[in-house]
């Protein structure tokens, strides 16, 4: 990968950045009311309203204060939760490693699942297998996550009860240890499933078209001819290329993801960033609501990055657009 | 010169330039799509929810918003889908939901269609500095997180049908701008664009009566996709509470039936399988097109 490549795609990381900054100073402008009331959100008093009035220098002309803006937010001043009595950054922080453990098993389930199913059903386009995984495909494509989470509750929790309904840990747990891990777990398996079940739509349609394209290459006939079986050249020779446009649909969908992330935590008591979304709606938090935006809008600007780069390290005949 | 006119003057140019034949869309929806199972069972389904839709006021057996039986009843002969904890018929509810997604969803799409087809035409015809302004905008616009776009901006300026559809519209149209455009670029070169050229034909012409008809299938394929899309996010916003409070909406219906899981399972489950059979519908049709394209 050149140098070049990765520079040229670093620079393009900077305009979007400021554009993301650009559209939240807009929506603070355009809220009906006081912008301070939105920037530091109704909890506040007087004194600190006179304060933050002055720090974000809202009597200054307009472009000046997006200046001030953009410099407060890219030093990580993302303002002051009232509802919290802390930084709305560090609040956000807080709830990132839950978000992302549900996120990041989710994501290990989906490609574990989604790959193998994509790869079967496109072995024999149309056969029953494939009508089969395609169509449970395209109705998980087309549920909303709540639902299905209100669903898998219904079932494996109310019905079979097999996993807790809520929450991360079970109610007065002080378990420490393996103890602690084994009901995180269990507290986390259903959620990630139900997670995974809105990635596993989208991967296992990606996976059959991909291998779908590949099958017919010359390539695939040649290792057919020197004796291979079906299988062997579905796995060895038209899966790991079938898998480049799967890198390049993950990093797309990571905002998909966190918002999808966001309803499963509410509708399972998950403490992470969705949580916090959902209380910050009900307590009128907009500090919190700002930066929850700016911050998963600049974790999708990153997978994109990620994304991009990564395909590039594994396909030689992509450097620069 | 009427546009009218305009249009005969050239109407004899396809034959000489081979152009593809022009609009196939009526075609299209009418014969390939519907010949697949799958084009007739997203038929089915939406001409059912069109159906509610249109309908639903008329065959509600109840006002959605009345106390009408004991609360939580669950599904019986007076109450096919069980009554609210306020004893208000959800059957009802269901019925009436349907106008709201289908509204919210289709303004969306008017929205995105608008935009999308004139950044795209505008940006794949000229080609050259328009098309680069046009496609960074379009890139920009596109990496927003629309989810969280529309939640924080509702948040702001208050929760309501039209702020979902202003929000979800403004973060819609750059998947058809692609579209249009990708297409636009494939076929300006064509024997058929160049001879219209040749003879002298204006932009005007050449956009409204060469280009458009013939990426026509690709936008309703594109549009079918997105109004998908768009009725799962209106869902999931009312789900928040985002939405009109006085407008019954399915996601709405879902949060109610939250607090209730343990003790009212068609709560959660009929307007859950309403929004599912909506969006299935409109995805079997987008996929039977774009596969009778395909073969095309």
């Amino acid at each position: 990968m050149s140098a070049r490549f990765i520079v040229a795609r670093l620079l393009q990381v900077v305009p979007t950045m400021m554009a993301i900054l650009i559209i939240g100073f807009i929506l603070i402008h355009l809220a009906p009311g006081d912008p301070v009331l939105t920037l530091a959100g109704e909890h506040g008093d007087a004194a600190y309203y006179a304060f933050m009035r002055q720090r974000f220098g809202l009597d200054q002309p307009i472009p000046q204060q997006l200046a001030t803006y953009v410099g407060r937010v890219v030093t990580g001043d993302l303002g002051f939760s009232y509802v919290y009595g802390r930084g709305t950054l560090r609040v956000i922080m807080e709830r990132i490693p839950a978000t992302l453990l549900l996120t990041g098993t989710a994501l290990v389930i989906s490609v574990f699942i989604a790959i193998p199913l994509g790869a079967v059903a496109a072995a024999r386009p149309h056969g029953a297998r494939d009508v089969g995984i395609s169509a449970f495909a395209l109705a998980l494509y087309s549920s909303p996550a709540f639902w299905v989470g209100q669903i898998a509750i219904l079932g494996f929790s109310l019905g079979l009860g097999i996993f807790p309904v809520q929450g991360m840990t079970s109610a007065g747990s002080s378990e420490t240890g393996l103890a602690h891990a084994w009901d995180v777990a269990r507290h986390l398996a259903l959620p990630a499933i139900v997670l995974a079940s809105q990635e596993i739509a989208v991967l296992v349609r990606i996976t059959r078209s991909a291998m779908l394209d590949e099958l017919p290459r010359d390539h695939i006939r040649t290792a057919r001819a020197k004796g291979l079986s079906t299988v062997q050249a579905l796995v060895r020779h038209a899966l790991p290329r079938a898998l480049l446009p799967v890198v390049t649909i993950v990093g797309a969908r990571v905002g998909h993801l966190i918002a999808g992330a966001a309803v499963v935590e509410i509708i399972f008591g998950w403490p992470g960033m969705g949580r916090l979304l959902i209380a910050s709606l009900q307590s009128r938090d907009t500090p919190i609501l700002l930066g929850l935006f700016i911050v998963v809008s600049f974790t999708v600007v990153l997978a994109n990055l990620l994304s991009d780069l990564v395909y590039a390290a594994i396909d030689p005949r992509i450097r620069v657009r | 010169m009427r546009p009218s006119t305009r249009a005969s003057a050239f109407a004899d140019l396809a034959p000489v330039a081979e152009a593809p034949p022009a609009t196939r869309l009526r075609h299209l929806l009418r014969g390939d799509v519907l010949r697949r199972a799958s084009g007739k069972l997203g038929f089915a389904c939406v001409a059912f929810v069109l159906g509610m839709a249109l309908f639903g006021p008329l065959l509600a057996p109840h006002d959605p918003f009345a106390i009408t039986g004991g609360s939580l009843i669950p599904p019986s002969a007076g109450h096919p889908m069980g009554t609210d904890a306020l004893g208000r018929d959800v059957f009802s509810a269901v019925l009436y939901g349907a106008r709201t997604s289908l509204l919210v969803a289709g303004a969306v799409c008017i929205i995105a269609l608008v935009c999308g087809t004139v950044v795209g035409m505008l940006a794949g015809y000229h080609g050259g500095w328009i098309d680069d302004a046009l496609m960074r905008t379009t890139e920009l616009f596109q990496v927003i997180p629309r989810f969280f776009f529309a939640v924080i901006a509702i948040a702001l300026f208050g929760p309501g049908l039209d702020r979902i559809v202003l929000t979800l519209g403004l973060t819609s149209w750059p998947i058809l701008a692609r579209v249009v455009r990708g297409e636009v670029i494939a076929m300006r070169d064509l024997d058929f664009i160049r001879a219209a050229h040749a003879l002298g034909a204006p932009a005007s012409h050449i956009v409204r009566y060469q280009l458009l008809p013939n990426v026509m299938p690709s936008i309703v394929v594109a549009l079918g996709l997105l109004f998908g899309q768009v009725l799962l996010l209106e869902a999931t916003l009312g789900f928040l509470g985002l939405g009109d409070p006085s407008a019954i909406s399915w996601g709405m219906m879902a949060a109610q039936a939250q607090g209730f899981l343990r003790v009212a399972w068609w709560l959660a489950l009929f307007p859950g399988l309403a929004i599912t059979l909506t969006v299935l519908g409109v995805n079997l049709l987008a996929d039977a097109s774009s596969s009778a394209r395909a073969v095309e």
